[in-house]
């Protein structure tokens, strides 16, 4: 009844969305644009899946988790690099070598970014938990110290980013052009999507999270050490951003030093849009926010960005509390 | 005498820079219902928060059976075995009853299996919406879900505030019956408002006045007593 309307609403926006621009484009090329706009929309809930994850359980505004996600795409092209020149899988022919190294610059990139997660949350976030003017002033130090450390190793210029071969080109798909690496994207983000939402659903850990979203205080009662979750739910968000950071470089093909500050941006929309701490929420919000984008860039590309902020106010207006206010 | 499971003594607790708690003792005795009773603002939430190490207290001592607990972390205390159904509840409205236990538990085995056929006995319900959310349980059903959680684990004392609030008298003689079936399986503080609950549960009673321990003595006195009754409690007649 009410109940599931209200559940279903979100994802007839998110339909309309899908289908209106049918109106001003052809359907092959929307096909294509679609395509992209998935693609750019699971990268963007990497991102903001961890960002979303780590408000809602520690009630923490990182406003540094953009330059985690920088050092995730910078630490992806070190080792991508490193490993290419040591066995030539990049080059290879063979896609499946394509994805060992592939996904291999991933994880040592998710590993090691979470622990700079971790170094972060005990020595910078611990000491403001509780006060949001304090979190914004000291993630953003953290951000700009970030900024300068990937500066001071790696340099200020543009690098280029290494793609494996067989992940570039696109599929001719009866005369529809579908990109591979997109596509590639779309299906690792949804992996790692239901990853997550099986975790918090099914595992003892992701019930006594989502708990802690609602009411912290009440775990700690209840014999569990907030604390160790906390540390736990940042190295992860961090784990998220990093790989989330390897990926979208995949995609553009470049990294840079100020990378993270871009992609804040979108994470702090997506994250408010699908409802702060909800999982499912940042799917459908970094999804709204990446085809709208895609969508508009084509029509008229001056307005692609205003249309991402005319899409938060407007979904602010009807759901203040965001897309999914009642979690995972 | 038996030794108290807990005493509390002289404890001073602040919330920010107001001095909430200015000096509260009492003692807890095994087999009883200890009840704190006083009026609103008197301190009684503050003190069970105190004992929870949420507010940790500036002075004082709390001992659980013998064992100095002042200072440890709220998870700590817990684990030694004290559970607690705060003022607002506490139920996790988002997660299903089944789930809102399971944060509960700290371990799983069949003595957990066990408990849990005891607290199905008591509150019938918690079994027919086992799978339900929380959130969508009615008042008396979030109380009891709130009262019979930390009785998974096998706990000495079991603080409950204020149980009554906001519930209708006739829920509040069914919440009633089962404190009183759980009597068997713990030592319970109850901090209550409602004297016709207090009275009907409680043996021993604390009276609290501006943050202080006032009075003490057995139920049945405080019941015979007019004058204690309207000074603290705004009872007459
Ligand atoms: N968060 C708080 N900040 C400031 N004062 C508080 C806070 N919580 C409670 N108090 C004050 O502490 C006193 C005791 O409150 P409480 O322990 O809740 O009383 P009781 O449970 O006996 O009604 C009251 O005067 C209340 O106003
Ligand atoms: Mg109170």
């Amino acid at each position: 009844m009410n109940l599931k309307w209200k559940r279903w609403f979100p994802m007839l926006i998110v339909f309309a969305i899908f289908l209106s621009p049918l109106l001003g484009i052809n359907p092959k090329t929307y096909i294509t644009i679609t395509i992209s706009g998935l693609a750019m929309g699971m990268l963007l809930f990497l991102v903001s899946s961890g960002f979303s994850l780590i408000f809602g359980f520690l009630s923490v505004l990182n406003l540094a988790h953009g330059a985690l996600f920088a050092w995730g795409a910078y630490i992806g092209f070190t080792s991508f690099n490193l490993i290419n020149q040591w066995t030539g899988w990049g080059g290879s022919n063979s896609i499946f070598l394509n994805f060992i190294i592939f996904l291999l610059a991933l994880i040592i990139s998710g590993l090691l970014v979470a622990l700079l997660g971790i170094i972060t949350e005990r020595s910078v976030i611990r000491p403001v938990y509780g006060s949001h003017l304090f979190q914004i002033f000291i993630t953003v130090g953290a951000m700009i110290v970030m900024e300068e450390l990937i500066r001071i190793i790696w340099g200020p210029n543009d690098e280029v980013m290494p793609v494996p071969i067989k992940f570039m080109g696109s599929w001719d798909v009866f005369d529809v052009v579908v990109s591979k690496y997109p596509l590639i994207a779309i299906v690792i983000g949804f992996i790692l999507y239901l990853v997550i939402f099986m975790i918090l659903r099914k595992t003892k850990i992701g019930t006594i999270v989502r708990a802690g979203v609602e009411n912290p205080e009440m775990v700690q009662v209840m014999g569990h050490n907030i604390y160790r979750y906390f540390t736990g739910v940042f190295a992860a968000g961090s784990a998220l951003a990093a790989i989330g950071g390897g990926m979208w470089a995949t995609f553009v093909k470049s990294i840079h030093p100020a990378m993270g500050g871009e992609v804040i941006v979108f994470a702090l929309i997506v994250a408010i849009i699908g409802g702060l701490g909800s999982i499912t929420g940042s799917v459908v919000g970094a999804l709204l926010v990446g085809l709208s984008y895609n969508y508009v860039a084509y029509l008229i590309p001056k307005a692609a960005l205003g249309i991402t902020m005319l899409l938060l106010v407007i979904i602010l207006s009807i759901r203040p509390t965001g897309l999914f206010p009642e979690g995972t | 005498m038996v030794e108290p499971i807990l005493k509390v003594e002289e404890i001073h607790t602040f919330i920010g820079k107001h001095h909430i708690l200015q000096g509260v003792s009492f003692a807890v005795h095994p087999g009883k219902v200890t009840v704190l009773l006083g009026r609103n603002g008197a301190g009684k939430s503050t003190t069970l928060r105190s004992i929870m190490g949420l507010l940790p207290p500036s002075q004082g001592t709390i001992n659980l059976k013998n064992r100095p607990i002042k200072g440890l972390k709220p998870y700590e205390i817990s684990r030694l075995g004290i559970g607690f159904v705060p003022e607002d509840r506490g139920i996790y409205n988002l997660l299903t009853v089944e789930e809102n236990f399971r944060v509960a538990m700290l371990q799983e085995d069949g003595k957990t299996r066990e408990r849990m056929e005891t607290i199905f006995d008591i509150f019938p319900d918690l079994k027919k919406f086992w799978k339900a959310k929380a959130g969508n349980l009615s008042g008396g059903q979030k109380q009891m879900l709130a009262i019979a959680r930390p009785l998974v684990n096998q706990n000495e004392l079991l603080l409950i505030d204020e149980p009554s609030k906001g519930l209708a008298p006739i829920i509040i003689d069914h919440i009633i019956d089962s404190i009183h079936m759980l009597k068997e399986y713990t030592v319970i503080i109850l901090v209550e408002q409602n004297f016709y609950m207090a009275s009907s549960l409680g043996n021993d009673f604390y009276l609290f006045d501006d943050g202080k321990t006032v009075h003490q003595g057995q139920m049945e006195e405080l019941i015979q007593n007019e004058e204690l009754k309207k000074k603290y409690l705004g009872i007459s007649g």
